[in-house]
């Protein structure tokens, strides 16, 4: 008896590993994270100043590189990035986290910074995704374009229509009068570009970014459709900056002819 | 079992206490988190009760599956010697402490489109990605250690002297298994096969990295939780109670039906 209450308790345990399972599900974006280093106004000009930007998740790669241009080009200036979920990071920013620049992937969570005067003058639009087809680098079922995705033998995985990458897929496609038959609907655009890449998926829609990030390992088509559903990237200096100016530069930066090439680079579209 | 509570020494109780604590605080805070004004809405919505059904039916599958293959596996094991059993068992073992994505991959790179056995099965026109039996096969995966280690313990404690008794008196192989050997693990048996459809049941990285997530089709109720996640928090804690309630209900009806048998 004793022996099989002990395991039971193992199938307690078991349960709890279960329940955490789902919570392992936890996206590492959304986990609040507090820069680094907080931006210090009052130090003398001789020491090291911090800039700290506020980022969507998507632009990590290209502003770490711009962020890196930008301290050559200050000397004594440090670039801080808190990189995480655009709706998590307006939500830190209202909470008075201290930034001094905040880059959405969405107008929307912009508007939420906006419409509390957080953000110094009007934010500017610095690049645009859109989405694009990608498939294995052999394109096993031949895929040329758009219509080819409601076709029967193609495999076609999406983003679930509830996250949204998955509602500019259902915008697009209602658009263009089709019916999609995904064989999954994912969570994250990751999941779909990893079920692309390994060869389970015939196709799949993802940001055109996504494609430009997998370097060769799926095959990118672009397709006119997708004007039809254009994400907006808005950046602004942020009203409670003790770096106004150091704030403004950056956005200068970013919107800049060096930022543009940086974020063009990553398969951005131009604002 | 001669030993009494009384022998042990007071810490222990209190270690105990701090970890049963431990296991039950997060559990209780969830509950604080649930809206209990949508709570029936939310459990009750259309894709809520298709993942609710398609995670019951594929855990009951997977755990037929686990029965299926584990208990010979567990009888190899506990009742044969031979060179290299101990490298086996280890193998054998392997998903238990294997992160689930990892499995995932590795079910992937065999049953997947241009996996190990996956071009082959195209061929006869079976295709197991994105189906409901990939989700089996993921769970199958992850639970089937469970029930060979449970069963296999249970065997080992057992001893041979019954078979070897039976056998003296003329039965045959297949008569002492059925007979004797499984009705006597019976509740290591049974214990063994709750844990592997709780484990089935709380299956989420093999799954998502292995099958997909389409509703109706493959998206189980953990992988509901993980993309109401992204868009209704209160809809993902609801679900998460149900998964703990459904939990709770099995190892609960399994504990009486062991203390039954026994």
């Amino acid at each position: 008896m004793k022996y099989l209450s002990l395991r039971l308790l193992a199938g307690a345990a078991a349960l709890g590993l279960a329940l955490t399972g789902c919570a392992g599900g936890t996206p590492a974006t959304t986990a609040p994270q507090q820069p680094t280093q907080a931006p210090e106004t009052s130090q003398p000009a001789a020491e090291a100043t911090t800039l700290t930007v506020f980022a969507a998740a998507s632009l990590t790669k290209t502003f770490t590189e711009l962020g890196q241009t930008f301290e050559a080009e200050h000397a004594g200036v440090k670039v801080s990035f808190n990189f995480a979920g655009s709706s998590d990071l307006v939500a830190q920013i209202q909470q008075g986290a201290p930034a001094d620049v905040f880059a959405s992937a969405d107008e929307k969570n912009m508007a939420k910074a906006t419409d509390e005067q957080l953000v110094a003058g009007e934010p500017v639009i610095f690049a645009t995704n859109v989405l694009s087809i990608a498939v294995p680098p052999d394109n096993p079922a031949k895929v040329a374009g758009l219509a080819d995705l409601a076709r029967d033998d193609v495999q076609l995985v999406i983003c679930a229509p509830e996250v949204p990458c998955g509602a500019a897929t259902v915008k697009v496609a209602e658009a263009a009068g089709l019916t999609l038959k995904p064989v999954s609907e994912e969570a994250k655009v990751t999941d779909v570009l990893a079920k692309v890449e390994s060869g389970d998926a015939d196709a799949g829609l993802v940001y055109a970014t996504d494609v430009a990030g997998a370097e060769g390992k799926v095959l990118g088509i672009d397709f006119p459709e997708s004007a039809g559903a254009v994400n907006k990237y808005p950046i602004g200096a942020l009203a409670g900056s003790g770096n106004a100016d150091l704030a403004a530069e950056f956005v200068a930066l970013v919107t800049g002819a060096t930022g543009q090439q940086v974020l063009a680079d990553a398969g951005f579209g131009k604002p | 079992m001669t030993r009494t509570e009384s022998t042990l020494p007071r810490w222990v109780f209190v270690m105990a206490a701090v970890g049963a604590g431990f296991v039950l605080l997060p559990l209780a805070a969830m509950t604080t988190r649930v809206d209990w004004l949508r709570f029936g809405e939310l459990i009750t919505s259309e894709s809520s009760v298709a993942a609710f059904w398609l995670s019951l039916k594929t855990s009951g599958a997977s755990t037929l599956a686990c029965l299926i293959l584990g208990v010979p596996m567990a009888l190899v094991l506990a009742r044969t010697r031979f060179p290299g059993q101990g490298v086996v068992r280890a193998l054998v073992l392997l998903p238990l402490v294997l992160p689930p994505v990892v499995g995932g991959i590795a079910l992937l790179y065999t049953f997947g489109r241009r996996g190990l056995l996956g071009a082959t099965l195209e061929v006869m026109g079976l295709q197991i990605a994105f189906s409901t039996v990939a989700v089996v096969i993921a769970q199958t995966f992850v639970a089937l250690p469970f029930l060979v280690v449970s069963l296999e313990g249970s065997l080992r404690t057992l001893g041979q002297r019954y078979e070897v008794v039976a056998a003296t008196l003329g039965a045959r192989p297949t008569t002492i298994l059925g007979r004797v050997t499984l009705p006597l693990v019976l509740p290591g048996l049974l214990s063994g096969t709750v844990l592997s459809f709780a484990r089935s049941l709380g299956e989420f990285g093999a799954t998502l990295t292995f099958a997909g997530s389409l509703q109706g089709v493959t998206r189980t109720l953990p992988l509901e939780i993980y993309l109401q996640r992204e868009v209704d928090a209160d809809a993902a804690v609801a679900l998460s109670l149900v998964l703990v309630a459904i939990a709770l209900a099995v190892i609960g009806l399994a504990t009486r039906r062991a203390q039954v048998i026994r």
